[in-house]
């Protein structure tokens, strides 16, 4: 989870990255190339589009919001999930959307008011730039990305079991116990868990996260809620129990699409260096586990995904930059080790309590924590680059 | 090659300090003023005083400040309105991967000195990597930036062997001792490397400073840093002395880039060892009561100086530059305490800033004097007077909170060079 929960159309927008699907928005008079660009044209009823046909590869959306709602407009796959999004149109103003599509078959969808399922229209993108051929370590990298995705998400449901059976059985302590463990398989691929926008609100989202509007009383879900419960008032009542119930059913549905997700090297790399992102913005801050105090528990969490992620994709990123995968070995290395002194036995997730790490603790491990997401951030370029 | 700071501006010309005026060359008094701060920038001062035809506003030359030469800009060279500061800890003890960290913080610094861009620049890159230069000084002028690298006496402590530089420390370098009222916060003091960002454009200046942390992720990692607005002393022979925040004039006798004398006397090492050109730095955060301050009479304000509040004249005297004469402030005046003359002609080069990081909890401005001496022996500059402050009367209002030292080695003469290679590099080489 972010520090700060950004709104579900943004998480959502995760999977731009994530998909490397590269989608960017830009103001509409920062370059504008008109001609190329594919119009669209919303209004309070309406989602004119000015071509539902147009080659795949670096493509334009010029948007004017002609109504008097603020819109959002989306690119999609036929499965709903996103390809690159834009909020907040004004009406009356104008917005580009750019992103780099592949040869298929889309929607683009208008939400008016920015609610519901919005406007749709069917578009295709044709010939174009066939992708190129990808070095096959590669496609073995992302094959075996899947399967450990998968696997850490069937690991996941039933220590989430033992979790949420702890709590419909009444026990605190038990469920206390259970709580770090269940977190673990997710906190491990997270940004393939985010990349499913819907999941990752229900399941992982902080009180400070709710929306404007949302009551933490009746919308506020997931672990960290049964979180709070645990740790601040010490009781599990009804509500407590029907969510674990709602946990283990979120789960489930994130377990049967995992293995859909779009997972590409540069998704891998981007996706290992956002788990770093995760560690410096939450775990290191003590903002994730305000209540329980596990936070190294997802800390180290976070480092194994992305190591995972690294590991598969170092043959190919030593190649074409060793000095990267030189310093990366040894800042993999220097954070483990790090991580290491605040646990007794290596093997077990035991970690020391957050909030008995001092400030100068802290602090190593946030520079522990720059001095690898600085260098893994470059590690997308090392895989594409030939 | 410039051999003298003063040679240092280029650019239009305008930047390049006026000759001492024979005014500025007569006057000898107050330079030992420890708090200073600035008229609100310079530049407005400048132009408002339409006395200086010569001069234009700093910030509208936006030159640039020379990187390479004997000594580091950023010292004698004209003092710029804003200051990014940063304290780093040295995070690794590989010596080759710190030499290359030196090496490529020198590059960097070269171009962002000349208004360019880090690496392979902001944009136009792979999309699928983060680009090199963070971008938000894109488009902007060079704004007169100067970096300034310095090393702390922990850095030889903890690092010096690791390195094969411990026999390399300076005598110089000692750490300061504790002086009465000290009220330093660990958080805020000392640091392994220093390095001193001053442009006339803020966002310069955190650019700077910002992508050196970048590039150093994994080497060396910020300690701590402090914003300063509103230069606090000068060190060119300008018309306009510029006021701290207590709203008095400081600096009016200030080491000027062009004093060559001066600067060879109290501000240059002279010597055989690699620290030959440079100097040496003391920090200092000293907040400012600011609130107390404004509620005091204005004859205990000026008491409390040893000088008038509008003119800056020394007690009895009618001008600002008029010599001083000590006796005539009270004993506890900070003119009179601070002067060369009550401290065996202890003379320090400063180079302050103005701060203020909002308010504290009480909702009391966290204001005060970001303090930047250099000088050719700490305990030839800044030791003496600092003791010699123990019974200043301005410690009702001010404390120090926090405190670093270090050595600045000298310049970087050429392309080849790079920061702190005296220091690394064997004899033989």
């Amino acid at each position: 989870m972010r520090a700060v929960r950004l709104t579900a159309a943004t998480a959502v927008a995760t999977v731009a990255a994530l998909t490397a699907v590269t989608g960017c928005t830009e103001k509409s008079d920062s370059k504008d190339k008109g001609s190329d660009a594919v119009k669209v044209t919303a209004t309070d009823d309406s989602c004119k589009v000015s071509a539902t046909s147009f080659p795949a590869g670096h493509v334009k959306l010029a948007v004017e919001n002609k109504g008097s709602k603020v819109t959002e407009v989306y690119v999609l796959f036929p499965d709903d999930r996103i390809v690159t999004e834009r909020e907040n149109i004004a009406p009356g103003t104008k917005a580009n959307i750019t992103a780099e599509i592949k040869a298929g078959d889309y929607e683009i969808a208008c939400k008016p008011g920015m609610t519901g399922k919005g406007i749709r229209q069917k578009v295709k993108a044709t010939g174009g730039k066939a992708a190129a051929k990808r070095d096959p370590r590669l496609d073995k990298a992302v094959a075996e990305y899947r399967t450990y995705t998968q696997a850490q998400a069937d690991e996941t449901l039933p220590k989430v079991k033992k979790f949420t059976d702890a709590i419909r059985k009444g026990d605190v302590e038990a469920a206390k116990k259970a709580y770090a463990d269940s977190r673990i398989g997710w906190e491990r691929t997270e940004p393939v868990a985010e990349s499913f926008g819907d999941i990752d609100p229900k399941v992982d989202v902080r009180e400070d996260g709710l929306e404007d509007g949302q009551d933490p009383k009746t919308d506020w879900t997931g672990w960290h809620r049964l979180e709070k419960s645990l740790w601040k008032d010490g009781k599990i009542g009804s509500r407590e129990k029907e969510l674990a119930t709602l946990l283990d059913k979120d789960l489930k549905d994130w377990q049967n699409r995992v293995g859909k997700a779009l997972i590409t090297p540069t998704s891998m790399a981007n996706g290992a260096k956002e788990l770093l992102d995760e560690v410096a913005t939450g775990k290191v801050t003590g903002e994730e586990e305000a209540y329980s105090h596990t936070d190294l528990v997802d800390f180290k969490a976070n480092v194994e995904g992305a190591e995972k992620a690294y590991d598969l994709l170092k043959p190919v990123a030593t190649e074409n930059d060793a000095a990267l995968t030189k310093e990366l070995d040894r800042q993999f290395a220097a954070l483990n080790k790090l991580l290491d002194e605040y646990r007794e036995d290596k093997k077990s997730y035991d970690f020391t309590s957050y909030d008995k790490v001092g400030e100068a603790d802290r602090k190593e491990l946030s520079d522990a924590v720059n001095a690898l997401a600085e260098p893994l951030s470059k590690l997308a370029a090392a895989v594409v680059v030939k | 090659m410039a051999d003298t700071d003063t040679d240092q501006v280029k650019d239009t010309g305008t930047a390049t300090p006026p000759a001492p005026s024979r005014r500025s060359l007569l006057a000898a008094g107050g330079a030992g003023l420890a708090l200073g701060a600035a008229a609100a920038g310079g530049a407005v001062a400048l132009t408002r005083s339409g006395a200086d035809d010569d001069m234009q506003p700093a910030a509208e030359t936006g030159g640039a400040v020379p990187f390479h030469g004997a000594h580091q800009a950023g010292i004698a060279t004209p003092v710029q309105d804003r200051l990014h500061f940063a304290a780093f800890d040295v995070k690794t003890d590989d010596r080759e991967a710190f030499v290359q960290l030196l090496k490529d913080w020198t590059e960097a610094a070269a171009l962002m000195c000349e208004g360019r861009t880090v690496g392979d620049g902001a944009y136009g890159g792979l999309p699928e990597a983060p680009p090199d230069d963070t971008g938000e000084a894109l488009g902007l002028k060079p704004s007169r930036l100067t970096l300034t690298i310095g090393f702390g006496p922990s850095f030889f402590d903890k690092h010096g062997k690791a390195f094969g530089v411990a026999d390399k420390r300076p005598e110089a370098l000692v750490e300061l001792p504790k002086f009465p009222g000290d009220n330093l916060d660990k958080a805020r003091s000392g640091g392994d490397l220093c390095v001193q960002a001053c442009a006339d454009d803020p966002q310069v200046a955190v650019h700077a400073i910002r992508n050196l942390a970048r590039i150093g992720f994994g080497k060396v990692a910020i300690r701590w840093s402090q914003l300063g607005f509103g230069k606090t002393s000068s060190t060119t022979p300008d018309a306009q002395t510029p006021r701290n925040l207590f709203g008095f004039k400081d600096g009016t006798r200030n080491i000027a880039g062009t004093e060559k004398d001066r600067l060879a006397e109290h501000v240059w090492v002279g010597d055989s060892t690699w620290m030959n050109g440079g100097s040496y730095l003391v920090a200092r955060r000293i907040r400012m009561n600011v609130e107390t301050w404004d509620r005091t009479s204005l004859q205990e304000q000026e008491d409390v100086f040893g000088r008038d509040k509008r003119e800056g004249a020394p007690v009895g005297k009618a001008k600002e530059h008029d010599q001083p004469f000590l006796k005539a402030m009270k004993p506890d005046a900070h003119v009179r305490l601070a002067h060369p003359d009550a401290n065996h002609g202890a003379t320090i080069l400063r180079r302050g800033y103005s701060f203020t990081d909002g308010t504290d909890g009480l909702g009391r401005l966290d204001a005060g004097l970001f303090f930047l001496a250099y000088q050719k022996d700490v305990r030839k500059g800044f030791i003496p007077v600092q003791r010699s402050l123990a019974a200043d009367a301005l410690n009702e209002y001010i404390q120090h909170v926090g405190s670093a030292v270090f050595a600045v080695p000298p310049g970087v003469r050429d392309k080849n060079d790079w920061w702190g290679r005296g220091l690394f590099e064997r004899t033989e080489a």
